[in-house]
């Protein structure tokens, strides 16, 4: 049976450090430390994933750079969320490389990823935040675990937090009394509030109304412009991509088949990508191939009558 | 074992549902495969025992939750006992009722104290409080922390590197393990409380011979070994009911299958190892 192991939890098998890594390299501020923008921040090379028969990553190459903005569109069920999980190191490869500031990943052991981890902020799909906190404990979570600020300083940067994603004063409130669009917005804030290097962002307007979604592109951006962060942001909402990326990747079938610019990206001849953003059911799209369908559907129309 | 986990691993880190059908799957050789309940049983011994590794590994490194410690405390122990108190009591009363009818018969009326308070502090109050706990704080963390896990609560924590089974599974282990012997002394207490009600009060028995004769008989490993089948149940609920919870799959499917199986696996670990226990120690 193969050894690969799917979820982090299997490194605590594995060794506490790499040798020779410093702890500087784990937890050093990459963005101002590592100088101009352009340097590499995330560097993925064949990256290769499945899940029994399913091979949902096949190849991925894709590098992400300090400062920019890059969001990764597909289908859903295409492994965007995969993709991202492999680059904060929840789940390891199959085959291939996950390097971010020239760390490798997946050479990482229990200890050294926990501090690895401190440089990233993931704001997770419908927010993630725990239900037995209110939102003020949720957003001082990373604070009170990770930084050794008093007490009063933590809650006076949760207030900061939460005034960054325009949700000032409700800090009393339990995540249940919260609707979609607050709560991802304190997923956001509480994936700031360490002010990481990297913010990885899940999915963060599906299911959302048309406004809702415009005010949260605005607050990424906002959070984006303040913190001068990298941003990955996977979706399957255009009009998001287009709204908060400096570049746009496309995933499908494993593998990232267009990256380039919004401008350009619209404008790219490749009739899968021309279909995503169009929306349409027909097309070469395996999943929306609704003139398959209609083939197919077509075809058997036809064998049945001629029996 | 680790192929399973993979195939797990799907639902439990991608929520989109990549389903493990129509994937254009490599050519494989022929490969000797375990029966899938053999498998899944082996699966499920696999996970307890790392569970329980790592549990205890986790336990002696800092940072040390006590307000965590303390809150699960209260929930298991504190909050159990109304339950354990009735279940108890009335199972002591039940006891001396019935043996005091058939002990009369011979004349012997004056061994139900010594009967009723050795079966209860033996055995009675342990298994008891095991079963009703199980029922109720391990049904809890199997839905707890599937929950967390269907809702990426889990994944969370990770990424805010703090470890799901330190911040989460340890407390609730302590936890049971030290406050279900507890609740298993109030049982004893509350068992032979019920008995001396039913035979002094309902059944005439004379208060002073049966208080007497309640302890006769009694040594204290009768005692210990008690609570300490108690200890080891209340490891047994945690580790069960938290390692259903943590590997959940499917959604809120998933997760009440989880919470019916904590209570069922816990119930049935409990009453396997009493067995065991009650040879090793008696």
């Amino acid at each position: 049976m193969p050894a690969a192991s799917d979820t982090e939890s299997d490194r605590s098998a594995g060794p506490d450090t790499v040798p020779g890594l410093g702890d500087a390299a784990l937890e050093r501020g990459g963005r101002t430390a590592d100088g101009a923008g352009g340097t590499l921040t995330v560097r993925l090379r064949d990256l290769h994933k499945s899940f029994g028969s399913k091979k949902v990553l096949t190849g991925i190459d894709l590098d992400v750079r300090t400062g920019e903005s890059l969001v990764v569109i597909g289908a859903s069920g295409t492994g965007k969320s995969v993709l991202l999980k492999h680059i904060i190191g929840l789940m390891k490869p199959d085959r291939g490389l996950v390097e971010v500031d020239g760390i490798d990943v997946n050479a990482l052991g229990y200890r050294d990823i926990t501090r690895f981890r401190r440089r990233f902020g993931m704001a997770f799909q419908e927010g993630a935040l725990f239900d037995s906190m209110n939102v003020r404990e949720n957003v001082a979570f990373p604070l009170r675990r990770q930084s050794k600020l008093p007490l009063s300083e933590i809650y006076e940067r949760v207030d900061g937090c939460l005034e960054l994603v325009k949700l000032e004063g409700i800090g009393d409130k339990m995540p249940s009394e919260l609707s979609g669009g607050m709560r991802r917005r304190v997923g956001f804030a509480r994936a700031i509030a360490l002010e990481p290097e990297i913010v990885l962002f899940d999915e963060p307007t599906t299911g959302l109304d048309p406004v809702t979604t415009a005010q949260i592109d605005e607050v990424i951006l906002e959070l984006l412009g303040r913190l001068d962060s990298t941003a990955i942001t996977i979706t399957h909402d255009m009009t998001s991509a287009f709204r908060i990326a400096d570049r746009i990747g496309m995933l499908h079938e494993g593998k990232i088949i267009a990256l380039a610019p919004p401008d350009e990206f619209r404008h790219l001849d490749d009739p899968r990508v021309q279909q995503f953003i169009r929306g349409e059911p027909d097309g070469p799209l395996a999943n929306g191939g609704g003139t398959d369908r209609r083939r197919a559907a077509g075809a058997s129309a036809e064998g049945k009558g001629s029996a | 074992m680790s192929e399973r986990r993979g195939a797990v691993g799907v639902e439990e880190v991608h929520p989109e549902g990549v389903a493990p059908d129509g994937g254009a799957g490599e050519e494989e050789g022929p490969r000797f495969t375990l029966p899938a309940p053999v498998e899944h049983m082996f699966t499920e011994l696999g996970r307890f025992f790392l569970m329980l590794w790592r549990t205890l590994v986790w336990t002696v490194r800092p940072p040390y939750d006590w307000r965590q410690l303390l809150r699960q405390m209260v929930k298991v122990g504190v909050q159990s006992v109304p339950v354990i108190t009735l279940t108890t009591l009335f199972t002591g009363a039940v006891m001396a009722l019935q043996t005091f009818t058939t002990l009369r018969r011979f004349h012997a009326e004056s061994y139900v104290g010594s009967l009723v308070a050795l079966s209860m502090v033996r055995e009675l109050s342990a298994v008891l409080g095991g079963l009703v706990v199980a029922g109720r704080s391990g049904s809890a963390m199997g839905a707890e922390l599937g929950t967390m896990r269907v809702t990426e609560q889990i994944d969370a924590l990770e990424v805010m590197a703090t470890d799901p089974i330190h911040y989460l599974v340890v407390p609730r282990v302590w936890a049971t393990t030290v406050m279900l012997p507890l609740l298993v002394m109030l049982g004893n207490a509350l068992g032979v409380l019920g008995g001396y009600l039913v035979s002094v009060v309902l059944m005439g028995a004379n208060p002073v011979a049966y208080s007497e004769n309640t302890f006769k008989f009694m040594d204290l490993n009768d005692l210990t070994s008690g609570l300490i089948k108690a200890a080891v149940f209340g490891l047994l609920i945690a580790v069960i009911g938290c390692q259903k919870g943590f590997y959940t799959t499917g959604g809120a499917e998933g997760v009440g299958r989880s919470t019916t199986s904590a209570v069922v696996t816990a119930s049935i670990a409990i009453l396997i190892s009493d067995f065991f226990l009650t040879k090793l120690l008696f």
